[in-house]
């Protein structure tokens, strides 16, 4: 494979796509194909052939636009018209726009608004434009393009350089520097060394990367064949949870694909770089999206931590120097190395450099998948991009960073969003959830929620995690309920202060963080709860003083404790 | 210099703490001359006076009764002790929270072969659902492990606080010791 | 590329500081092992000589200058100039609220177990000043195993240090005991979870009795002034197993 070779697909397919005038681009992905969009496919398709128009016009799965709420999503291309919440029913009518050249009015989504234009995408670029299934399609658009070059025209040292210079960060929630985590494996003598691509994502809410992973499939595979040339590594594992049926299935058939045209192999465009690429399934332990853990679950043992160091890069898996990235932040590297570390770190603020992808939900107008520069303010996600609070409701604070991260209030919305401004305020960058939350939030109570998530999702290997969140959910549940002593919530500021301090791996240092934000910023709720026994956004229910009259346990309401 | 007021109070416990508070023998007559014994299971007072200056309390917090109990002496005593493991830990009597009470009554008096089988209801306390140490139910100064803690230590714990210093323990006596 | 430098397989032998004393250590000894060497105190749980270290218990934290972890020293290496110190305030109340979380955690009445006397975690709660417990007991009910003939496993008592687990498949090789479910349901089981008395893997061994910290797992029909464990064992075998080859 050449460059010339590459070329030579992307023109074919181009021609071939050519060969209809319009293509109706259904959204397959897995928002929108539980909104029933294959049906929506299937009456498309139907009404095309009824009418006669296989010649003329051509339904094609598509991924993700990133309005989830809105789906199922269909575009007509190349007009670019997005329509949403197409049902069945609906594709009578958009074919006949086709033929009438006019737009279905009542299905019409304006992609002139502010959640489409004040986006800025790079690793959403090719997402909902091309089709998944297609790796044709993926080079029609450039792909493979980056790697081809990279493998015949530079050196591994280069490519890493160009990561580098990118100031790309991890994008699974830490932020450490992708290049220094790659050099550093490049530097590890060994003879042998892995790549392994993490989406065993496992934030509540966060669907980040399964639509990558969905939409673009050989973004990631490319991602991890220039991980591999830079730091000279030649087997790839990509770890799924095996609940994202689709995303596995369309990473399956990439492979494959890949592996066809030479992409992937032995001796990948007449170099000396192999690589390989296998896929494991996660069982969904959240825990195994810590490194340490993953590389555990990969080898066959229980998914559970290990100290650090030893860091993955020198001694991973099977004791081997590994890379390990997200597959957002590989996602990332394609279009690095197509154009130019200089030209990603103009994108971004301060150390922040390029893009977000955030999982936009909660009590917010536009639900959805948006990818934005760093450095934009939190308002401007909020209320641009967001459309705001619904229902004329007032915004309490927005949570970034899952059970891991913290809840920012109203008066930090002019917040730039990067790495280092998140941690200032008591939150996380995190993978990318961003969940609002207006007055009819309670904090304690969310609080409680993430904190009851660490609990579950604890491995249970050492004692401050698998015990301090049980006994934190405890304490929070008795605050909940108005069965709480202040006496209790100096004892909950210790545990916080201790887990965070003394726990293995990162679910544990990181679990506290919900509940130490939520009382910087909305310590007057925890004391109406204990203090008035109340619940100011009406969310808890408080226990009655006396319950169960004959044998109870009263001790800790006396307030005597 | 007037004697100091101490009491001893027994909660659900087995009554060793206080035996070995005895074993404290000769000593006894010692610590006469300081202090008075002002509310005992060991002595005849029918009610816990005001004032006191140290209860050292026996037992772990059971029933509707303990806690009533607790929460009177607390408030009239000015150094609390917590004596032995049930006082300190819950111990033996808290071995019953991994059980519901009711569970708890039918094994103990439902539900061997007895002539009349029947859980008492009257006239005595109702339990509480959890057995707690005491220190869970009202504030605690000092706490002496051991199940039972000896005579030794029971008369240097005594001696230290009658003499106004805060006795250290940690190399002395242990949970279970 | 540079051909592998030979020195890579031979451990430097780097000085260092713990707690203001000058020591000198191999790169490949822990910082335990060194405290050790020195008499300088570290609590433990689940680390034992001869057995591969977890860092689970998370006793053994120590500060370490330059590095804004807390590191168990159990599993931490030294290197040149590094400064260590195993006992600061902040960790000794820590250290005092791990045991706290596993007295809270199991249903450990000392009076009335096997290993009064004989128990790690015992000792750990008297060496470290843990004298009350100040969270909620979860009293949780759980099962005694006392279907092996020989012993008994009551896991009442269990801390999930491991130890069992790890010196059946490291030095017996017998692979019986293992770990189940997450978080506050972890569970050590005996092969998939069934009867220790009818395992088909367990070879008797009575290892994993001699290792347990606490009475979790115990020989039957023994008192506890009989309980006397015998841990150290375990590294004497391993040293004699290398010597032999």
């Amino acid at each position: 494979m050449l460059l010339d070779d590459l070329h030579g697909i992307a023109k074919r397919e181009r021609a071939e796509q050519a060969r209809h005038e319009q293509h109706i681009v259904v959204c397959t992905g897995t928002a929108c194909a539980s909104a029933r969009s294959a049906e929506v496919q299937a009456a498309l398709e139907g009404g095309i052939k009824v009418r006669g128009l296989e010649k003329r016009c051509a339904v094609t799965p598509g991924g993700c636009r990133g309005l989830c709420a809105a789906g199922p999503l269909v575009t007509v291309q190349p007009q670019g018209t997005l329509y949403q919440g197409v049902h069945p029913e609906d594709a009578e009518a958009i074919i006949e726009s086709l033929e009438t050249g006019a737009v279905v009015e009542r299905l019409h989504c304006h992609t002139d608004t502010p959640f489409f234009t004040r986006q800025q995408k790079v690793v959403l670029e090719q997402s909902g434009l091309l089709n998944p299934d297609r790796v044709e399609d993926y080079i029609a658009h450039g792909g493979y393009e980056a790697l081809v070059h990279a493998l015949t025209e530079m050196t591994p040292a280069q490519v890493l350089e160009e990561v580098v210079r990118s100031g790309l960060r991890g994008r699974g929630g830490g932020g450490y520097p992708t290049g220094l985590k790659w050099s550093t494996v490049a530097k590890a003598i060994s003879d042998q060394k892995y790549v392994i691509c993490n989406g065993d994502e496992g934030d509540p809410g966060a669907f980040m990367d399964r639509s990558v992973m969905e939409s673009n499939p050989h973004r990631v595979l490319e991602g991890m064949l220039l991980a591999g040339y830079a730091v000279g590594a030649s087997v790839g594992f990509i770890y799924v949870r095996a609940e994202y049926p689709l995303a596995v299935k369309r990473l399956e058939a990439a492979i494959k694909q890949a592996k066809k045209l030479g992409l992937l192999g032995a001796n990948i465009c007449n170099t000396p770089f192999s690589f390989e690429i296998e896929i494991r399934l996660g069982a969904g332990a959240f825990v195994c999206g810590e490194e340490t853990a993953l590389i555990a679950s990969i080898e066959g043992e229980r998914g559970q931590p290990r100290p650090r160091p030893p860091y993955p890069a020198e001694s991973g898996l099977w004791g081997k120097p590994t890379l390990i990235n997200n597959v957002e932040t590989l996602a990332n590297v394609p279009p690095i190395l197509q154009r130019g570390g200089d030209w990603y770190a103009r994108i971004g603020m301060d150390k922040s450099k390029g893009t977000k992808v955030f999982a936009l939900t909660g009590r917010i107008v536009h639900t959805g998948l948006i990818e934005v520069p760093m450095g934009i303010t939190l308002r401007e996600i909020v209320y641009e991009i967001g459309g705001g609070i619904p229902d004329g409701k007032q915004f309490k604070a927005v949570q970034t960073g899952g059970p891991s991260g913290g809840c920012i209030p109203a008066d930090q919305l002019d917040l730039p969003v990067t790495y280092e401004s998140l941690a200032s305020v008591g939150s996380i960058m995190g993978s990318g959830g961003m969940i609002v939350m207006d007055e009819t939030s309670c904090m304690v109570d969310v609080a409680k929620y993430f904190m009851e998530f660490s609990m579950a999702e604890s491995c249970g290997k050492c004692v401050p995690c698998r015990v301090g969140t049980a006994q934190m959910y405890q304490l929070l549940d008795r605050i909940s309920k108005g069965e709480a002593t202040l006496d209790d919530l100096a004892l909950l500021e210790d545990l916080c202060d201790m887990v965070k301090h003394t726990s293995l791996c990162g679910l544990g240092q990181s679990a506290p963080n919900p509940v130490i934000s939520t009382l910087k910023y909305f310590r007057d709720e925890y004391l109406a709860h204990i203090v008035e026994r109340r619940c100011p956004a009406g969310v808890c229910k408080m226990s009655s003083p006396a319950h169960n009259g004959h044998v109870s346990e009263l001790a800790h309401k006396e307030g005597v404790r | 210099m007037s004697k100091a007021k101490v009491a001893t109070i027994w909660l659900d416990g087995c009554s060793g703490c206080h035996m070995s508070f005895l074993d404290m023998d000769e000593r006894l007559l010692e610590l006469a001359e300081v202090m008075d014994l002002v509310y005992s299971p060991l002595v005849d007072f029918k009610d816990f006076p005001e004032a006191v200056d140290v209860t050292l309390v026996e037992g772990a917090v059971s029933s509707e009764e303990d806690r009533e109990k607790i929460i009177k002496v607390r408030a009239r005593t000015r150094l609390l002790v917590a004596l032995g493991d049930c006082a300190v830990a819950g111990n033996v009597p808290a071995m019953r929270n991994a059980f519901k009470v009711k569970e708890v009554i039918g094994r103990a008096y439902l539900e061997d072969d007895l002539t009349h089988p029947q859980a008492p209801h009257i006239h005595v306390p109702p339990l509480l659902v959890k057995v707690k140490p005491v220190h869970q139910v009202v504030k605690v100064d000092l706490v002496i492990p051991g199940c039972p803690p000896s005579a030794n230590i029971i008369h240097y714990a005594v001696t230290e606080l009658l003499a106004g210093r805060t006795p250290d323990l940690s190399n002395l006596t242990r949970f279970g010791a | 590329m540079k051909a592998t430098p030979k020195s890579i397989n031979a451990p430097r032998v780097v000085t260092l500081k713990i707690n203001g004393q000058d020591i000198s250590g191999r790169e490949d000894e822990s910082i335990l092992d060194l405290a050790r060497e020195n008499n300088i105190f570290i609590p433990t749980l689940c680390h034992l000589d001869g057995l591969t270290d977890i860092g689970a218990c998370r006793l053994c934290l120590v500060e370490v200058q330059g590095m804004n972890k807390l590191q168990p020293a159990c599993v931490l290496r030294p290197s040149e100039g590094m400064e260590v110190n195993t006992d600061s305030p902040r960790l000794q109340r820590y250290r005092r609220m791990v045991i706290e979380m596993l007295f809270a955690e199991g249903n450990h009445m000392c009076s009335v177990c096997v290993s009064n006397g004989h128990c790690d975690l015992q000792a750990a709660a008297q060496i470290l000043g843990m004298d009350h417990v100040r969270l909620d007991y979860f009293s949780k009910p759980r099962t005694l195993d006392g279907s092996h003939p020989r012993f008994v496993f009551d896991e009442n008592r269990c801390i999930l240090c491991t130890r069992c687990v790890r010196v059946c498949a490291e030095v017996e090789g017998a692979f019986t005991w293992g770990v189940m479910g997450r978080g506050i349901d972890s569970r050590v089981i005996t092969d998939m979870d069934e009867r220790w008395g009818e395992s088909t893997t367990c070879t008797g061994c009575s290892k994993c009795v001699a290792v347990c910290p606490t009475g979790a797992i115990v020989d039957k029909g023994k008192g506890a002034s009989e309980m006397v464990k015998h841990r150290e064992f375990v590294a004497m075998l391993r040293e004699q197993r290398e010597r032999e080859g």
